[in-house]
């Protein structure tokens, strides 16, 4: 079992000598940290964190994200971020010329956004805009779904897992930190991405995760269209 | 509950009807994620119990005047199938599910870290397929269990036994006849790590001695439920592991 990092359950005094306790964890006594989440312990240099199998997106601000419109308002877009709450994109934050009424112009019920989370409040409302370098309607291409605390091994170390699934497969991939990820390309490229991404989001509590990625990919080499070798 | 019968619920040699001593628990197997449409789930097998529990959210309340703006709150629904029981029970919510409804609610809000989601609600519903005894503290341990698997923040799991009476004598963990034929029945929820008590009813009477050593028999009893909680909980996760041959 060396190749699973350590479990914890809700309530799991999380101790482990030099480092800090930082997310995913409640103060249970003087001094004490207790685990928040059915999860794993994640050791980094200098913070310990419980990082749950699954659970919702907790926005926060800067936070690139891919939602879809669910409603329009006279100035609004009302967007559902697969979070616990909606969020909202106000016209002003849209990188067009919007006059209030005239919303459904530009996007309408159904369409994707990539976006930044601007701001969120204390009882959890969200603004969320699209006014940065990158950020736009999505127009064709896949969805794929993932728990939210998974993203972080889909992307790796420095993007190492997503870059290393865009090469060998050819396809375009954006993912958002709350876990929908948008795949363009041709449709066996797309497959086979998509099963990469399933296997991470199955072995994401695994070590030596990287190294099978690649093996899979590999293995699927075969399958990949408009290789250039 | 109380009916007076001349039934005999013990044996020559002390042993209750299904062959259990008076401190022993039926057989529990516990399963989680078994709903892929629900946010996490879970099935108990507790004896002749058969319970589903399904977690939704946290998600934004709705009705909107029952968001409350310091924090979630967790509804659960306690619903009994019309087959579940020996004679058809009328479907739909009555008394007895509602005040089971509440008690799991309430049981649950306390292990719940609630205040991280203010205007939100948790749905935890309780399906009993098959009934047989102890149906409110089964489904109460399967919830929690529910809960960890969606990645619900909690301060601690909720696990929950019973004690009653039977013939003069304190048993653990009711059966149907020792529930219908016996003196008290004594339902516990409590949360392992800190030893609180959530969930406390009581039907029948005990003398004080009696209640003391049948809320300790549960709270002995309890630790070992938390076990299997947590042993299904890890299941799936081990089992990948062993995948690759480890």
């Amino acid at each position: 079992m060396s190749n699973v990092k350590q479990i914890v359950m809700p309530g799991d005094p999380v101790e482990v000598p030099n480092l800090k306790p930082r997310n995913g964890v409640y103060k249970c006594g003087d001094n004490k940290y207790c685990s928040q989440f059915f999860g794993i312990l994640q050791e980094s240099e200098q913070f310990v964190d419980v990082v749950p199998f699954t659970g919702k997106y907790v926005p926060r601000r800067n936070d690139k994200v891919i939602g879809k419109v669910i409603e329009i308002g006279p100035s609004m877009w009302i967007v559902d971020i697969s979070s616990t709450y909606t969020t909202l994109l106000h016209m002003n934050d849209a990188p067009w010329r919007v006059t209030s009424g005239e919303l459904k112009r530009y996007m309408n019920v159904g369409d994707y956004v990539y976006a930044k989370v601007l701001s969120i409040n204390e009882i959890k409302e969200s603004w969320i805009t699209m006014k940065d370098v990158g950020l736009k309607k999505l127009e064709g291409g896949t969805l794929v779904s993932i728990p939210a605390p998974k993203v972080p091994r889909i992307i790796g170390k420095g993007g190492s897992m997503v870059n290393m699934i865009k090469d060998s497969t050819h396809t375009r991939i954006m993912v958002g930190q709350n876990g929908v990820i948008w795949l363009d390309g041709a449709p066996e490229n797309v497959i086979v991405a998509i099963g990469a991404i399933r296997k991470v989001e199955e072995e994401a509590h695994t070590v030596g995760l990287t190294d099978r990625v690649k093996k899979y990919l590999e293995d699927k080499k075969g399958e990949i269209v408009g290789n250039s070798e | 509950m109380g009916t007076a019968s001349d039934k005999k619920l013990f044996d020559e040699n002390g042993l209750r009807l299904d062959g259990r001593s008076p401190g022993d628990l039926r057989p529990i197997r516990i399963e989680t994620d078994v709903l892929n449409r629900a946010d996490g789930s879970a099935f108990i097998e507790w004896g002749g119990n058969k319970i589903q529990v399904a977690v939704y959210g946290p998600r934004e309340a709705y009705p909107r005047h029952m968001q409350n703006i310091n924090q979630a709150f967790v509804r659960a629904r306690y619903n009994m199938a019309a087959f579940s029981v020996d004679e058809r029970k009328r479907p739909g919510p009555d008394r007895r599910s509602m005040e089971i409804s509440k008690v799991i609610s309430e049981a649950l809000q306390a292990a719940v870290m609630v205040e991280l989601f203010p205007r939100a609600q948790i749905d935890v519903f309780i399906e009993v397929l098959q009934a047989d005894a102890g149906t409110r503290i089964a489904g109460l341990t399967a919830s929690a269990v529910a809960l960890a698997a969606a990645g619900v923040p909690m301060r601690d799991l909720v696990v929950g036994c019973t004690a009653g009476k039977v013939d003069g004598k304190v048993v653990l963990d009711l059966s149907k006849e020792e529930d219908n034929f016996g003196q008290a029945d004594l339902p516990v929820a409590v949360m392992p790590k800190s030893g609180k008590v959530v969930l406390m009813q009581m039907d029948g009477d005990l003398s004080i001695d009696e209640f003391n050593e049948a809320t300790s028999m549960i709270f002995k009893a309890t630790e070992r439920i938390n076990q299997i909680q947590r042993d299904a909980l890890k299941k799936n996760y081990a089992s990948t592991a062993q995948d690759w041959g480890e």
